[in-house]
């Protein structure tokens, strides 16, 4: 990425935020929720936070709101209904003896302002049908699209492509 | 729930072999990545949802693996993808006289 936005300045939420999903992975990597791991884990993510916090300026894109885990869960359901959709069209272009693609390079435009958000986009659309982000340069998402015959203009692109996502990320992401 | 275990490993299977399908019948490196990336990206969960299945005491390490194949792999590929379109790789395009070639206005982005 050419420029990366300034990131906002973690606040302490973030700090808790760090600390929670480190003491999270643990906890799963560890597999069983005794309380001799719980502390073990609890010092540990306190360690790994106050080190490396400084480093994780990505998660200053995370919006800490109340209502932010119920967009990210709408957003996982949205997520694998498109991921798998996108395996069908895939399978269906792959066996049809024809080969129906018609690539194009379109420009999306986004909203999000992080880093933290535009990856998550940009992952996003990796996964889903026939399209493949190949660069991010300020608010516009280089994508690579199997079949571009809805339009390769860059609003036409960003309704089909991106304004999906968008809106659920946006609820949880800057 | 052995029978349902075996189903999602079967068909973590079709999805790895129609992504390598995917990469012989694919006309461009961006098309290839296309294939290989979704198709064994799903291949692989449902590998991982029918190893749960038959090992139900795992599903927490399995759940950190899914997360880190979900994450891990659009990027590796969008990189892939990134280096071509730097290295000056312009993506395959139908020729205008197929009959399936696309019918909007042709843009030429000579950038």
């Amino acid at each position: 990425m050419d420029n990366i936005s300034r990131e906002p300045p973690l606040t302490l939420p973030h700090y808790l935020f760090i600390f929670a999903t480190a003491n999270l992975l643990w906890l799963l990597l560890v597999g069983e929720p005794s309380r001799q791991e719980l502390i073990l884990g609890g010092l540990v993510s306190l360690v790994v936070t106050l080190v490396s916090a400084p480093h994780l300026l990505i998660f200053g894109g995370v919006k800490l709101r109340i209502d932010a885990p119920l967009h990210l869960l709408r957003y996982l359901g949205y997520f694998f209904v498109a991921l798998i959709r996108a395996n069908l069209d895939m399978a269906r272009r792959i066996l049809s003896p024809s080969l129906p693609i018609n690539p194009r390079m379109v420009e999306v435009e986004t909203g999000l302002r992080s880093t933290l958000g535009r990856l998550m986009l940009a992952n996003s659309i990796t996964l889903t049908p026939g399209t493949l982000s190949v660069d991010v340069k300020d608010n516009h998402i280089l994508v690579h699209w199997v079949d571009a015959s809805p339009g390769v203009d860059l609003e036409a692109a960003t309704r089909e492509i991106a304004a999906g996502f968008e809106r659920y990320l946006g609820g949880f992401l800057r | 729930m052995r029978l349902l275990a075996d189903l999602f490993l079967l068909i973590g299977a079709a999805f790895a072999l129609l992504g390598a399908l995917g990469l012989l019948r694919m006309p461009d490196t961006y098309n290839r990545i296309q294939a290989g990336t979704k198709a064994v990206t799903l291949g692989a969960l449902s590998f991982i949802l029918g190893i749960g299945l038959l090992y139900p005491e795992w599903w927490a390490k399995l759940l950190v693996i899914a997360g880190f194949i979900l994450f891990t792999n659009p990027v590796g590929s969008s990189s892939i993808a990134r280096a071509i379109h730097l290295a000056g790789i312009q993506p395959w395009q139908r020729a205008a006289s197929d009959p399936q070639a696309l019918k909007a206005p042709q843009e030429d982005k000579s950038a």
